[in-house]
C-alpha cells in the first residue's frame, strides 16, 4: 500500500530548541528519508512563504498566507510504500513533529505513485 | 437450536471468510447468504455433521461464484490462485481466525464507536438493527457507520492479523477496553450487552490463554455480573452490603474466580487483573476491605485515575477509617462526577456532619441522570 504521511508542525516548537537540538531533529528527518519504505519526501519553506489561490466567479483571488489559520501548519510529507497501516504508523511515530506539539496524518493514496 | 448454532458459529465463519477473501463486506454478505440457506435447508435435510464447516464452505462457494461473475477474480482476492479446498474443515483443523478479526475490528485507527459496532456485528453476530438500538440511532445511521468503518479498514490498510510482539500489549489493552466498554453499556437495553461482552471475554481467553489481562477482564466481568440480580430490588438500587446473596449467580462466581486464579498464576498484575481481584474480594464474606483498599492503591498508581482513587476512598472508609477516606475524597478534582458527591455525602453522614452531608447529596442529585440512583439519593436526603 502507498501512504502519504502529512506532517503538521507547531512552528514555534523548533524556535525553542537549541542549535544542536535543531540539528538533531533535522538528522532524524534525514534518517527517516533513508528508510527503504520512503519513496520520496519533501520539507516545505515556512508557512509565511505561502500564497493561496482561489477562483471566485471566474476571477482569480490571490492572497498572502495559508487558506486556514491553524496552530499547526503543514510542513512537509513523506510518500511511503508500506505493508499496512501499522507499518505506516510506526514510521509516523518516529517523525519529530509528532512529539514537538504537532501531528501526523496518514492518508492512503488513491492511485499508485510510479 | 439453529439459532444457537448461528450465534456460536457466526464469528468463526465471518473470520474465516475475511481471512480467505481479504474483504470484510463480501465476507459478511456471503456469510449472511449461507446462514439464510441454512435456515431453508437444515430443517428439511437435517443439520450437517459439522455446521460451521458447512457454513464456511457454502459461503466461500457463494463468494467465488460472485467473484467469477464479476470477472475480477485476481484483483479482488488474495488466495484465489490457489485451488479452493473443498474438504470439510473441522473445528480443530483450521486455525481460529477470530483473533485476527478482533484485532482488526478494535484497531485504534477506527472511531471507538465504530470499533464497538464492528465487534458486535462481526464477532457477536448482532444485526445492524440490534446494534443501532443499543446506540439509540436509526438503523440507517448505524448501517452507514458500519460501511464507513469497513471502507476504512480496506482503504487505509488496517491489517487482519494479531499484532507483532512489540505492539501486542498496547493493542491487546485496546481490545480489552472495547470488550469492557460493551460490558458497561450492558444494563438496561433491549440487547443483553453484558452477556455479549462475557461471551467475547471467554472467546479471548480461549484464543489467548497465556495473557493474564484477558483472564483478569473475564474475572472482573463475571464477578460483577454475578451480582446483577441482587443489585436492584423493584428497580431500586441495593448497596453491596445489603444485597441478598442468595440471588448471586454461584456458577458465574466460580467461573470468575477460576479465571482470576489463572491470571494470577500467569503472574498478572495489570489493571484488569487488579480489578478482577477487587471484584472477587467484594464477593467474599466478610469483605477484606483493607486488602481491597491496597489493590485500589496499586491500581491508582498504575492508572493515575481519580475515579480509582475515589473507589480507594470507599474501601478505606469500609475498612474503618471514614476520616482518612474523606481526606482522599477532598483532594480529588472530580467536581462534575456525581459519585464524588454521593461518596462524600455518605462519608460526611458517617462522621456525623449531617448538614454538609445533605448539601453533598443535593449536589449528587443534581448531577445524576440514572433513575434508580436518583431515588436512592432522594431516600438518603429524606432520612431524618
Amino acid at each position: 500500500m502507498q501512504y502519504a504521511v502529512l506532517i503538521y508542525e507547531k512552528p514555534e516548537a523548533s524556535d525553542r530548541l537549541s542549535l544542536e537540538e535543531q540539528q538533531a531533529v533535522s538528522d532524524e528527518y534525514m534518517a527517516i528519508h533513508e528508510d527503504p519504505r520512503v519513496v520520496e519526501g519533501a520539507r516545505l519553506q515556512p508557512v509565511e512563504m505561502t500564497t493561496t489561490v482561489r477562483m471566485q466567479g471566474g476571477e482569480t483571488l490571490i492572497t498572502d498566507g495559508p487558506f486556514a489559520d491553524t496552530k499547526e501548519v503543514f510542513g512537509g510529507y513523506y510518500l511511503l510504500e508500506a505493508d499496512d497501516l501499522d507499518a505506516a504508523i510506526e514510521i509516523a511515530e518516529r517523525i519529530p513533529a509528532a512529539r514537538l506539539g504537532g501531528a501526523i496524518e496518514i492518508r492512503p493514496l488513491m492511485y499508485r505513485h510510479p | 437450536m439453529i439459532e444457537q448454532v448461528f450465534r456460536d458459529e457466526w464469528g468463526r465463519v465471518v473470520a474465516s471468510l475475511v481471512s480467505f477473501l481479504g474483504d470484510f463486506d463480501l465476507a459478511e454478505d456471503v456469510a449472511q447468504e449461507a446462514f439464510v440457506l441454512a435456515v431453508e435447508r437444515w430443517p428439511r435435510d437435517g443439520m450437517p455433521a459439522n455446521p460451521g464447516a458447512w457454513l464456511v464452505t457454502t459461503a466461500r462457494n457463494r463468494a467465488l461464484d460472485r467473484l467469477r461473475r464479476e470477472r475480477t477474480l485476481v484483483a479482488k482476492t488474495r488466495l484465489l490462485e490457489v485451488p479452493v479446498p473443498e474438504v470439510e474443515v473441522g473445528r480443530s483443523t483450521v486455525p481460529d481466525e477470530q483473533l485476527e478479526l478482533i484485532f482488526m475490528c478494535c484497531h485504534p485507527a477506527l472511531a471507538t464507536e465504530a470499533q464497538v459496532a464492528l465487534t458486535l456485528r462481526a464477532l457477536g453476530g448482532l444485526t445492524t438493527e440490534e446494534i443501532a438500538s443499543t446506540f439509540l440511532v436509526p438503523p440507517e445511521t448505524m448501517k452507514r457507520r458500519l460501511s464507513r468503518a469497513k471502507a476504512k479498514i480496506k482503504t487505509a490498510g488496517i491489517p487482519f492479523r494479531v499484532p507483532p510482539e512489540h505492539l501486542l500489549a498496547r493493542r491487546l489493552s485496546a481490545v480489552l477496553a472495547i470488550v469492557y466498554l460493551v460490558f458497561n453499556q450492558g444494563y438496561g437495553g433491549r440487547i443483553d450487552l453484558s452477556a455479549e461482552a462475557i461471551r467475547l471475554g471467554r472467546l479471548l481467553c480461549r484464543l489467548m490463554p497465556g495473557e493474564p489481562e484477558v483472564h483478569g477482564l473475564l474475572a472482573l466481568m463475571l464477578c460483577h455480573d454475578a451480582r446483577r440480580r441482587a443489585r436492584f430490588a423493584d428497580a431500586d438500587l441495593v448497596l453491596l452490603e445489603d444485597q441478598d446473596r442468595s440471588l448471586w449467580d454461584a456458577a458465574q462466581i466460580a467461573e470468575g474466580r477460576a479465571a482470576l486464579d489463572r491470571s494470577l498464576a500467569l503472574l498478572g498484575r495489570g489493571p484488569y487483573v487488579l480489578q478482577g481481584a477487587i471484584a472477587s474480594l467484594q464477593i467474599e464474606q466478610p469483605i477484606d476491605w483493607a486488602h481491597v483498599a491496597a489493590l485500589y492503591g496499586e491500581l491508582a498508581r498504575r492508572t493515575r485515575s481519580p475515579v480509582v482513587e475515589l473507589n480507594r476512598a470507599v474501601a478505606v472508609a469500609q475498612a474503618g477509617s471514614p476520616q482518612a477516606a474523606l481526606d482522599i475524597v477532598e483532594r480529588l478534582e472530580l467536581d462534575d462526577y456525581p459519585y464524588l458527591h454521593s461518596t462524600r455525602a455518605e462519608l460526611l453522614r458517617r462522621l456525623g456532619r449531617a448538614e454538609e452531608a445533605r448539601a453533598a447529596y443535593r449536589r449528587a442529585l443534581e448531577l445524576t441522570r440514572n433513575e434508580p440512583e436518583r431515588r436512592f439519593l432522594q431516600r438518603r436526603l429524606n432520612e431524618r
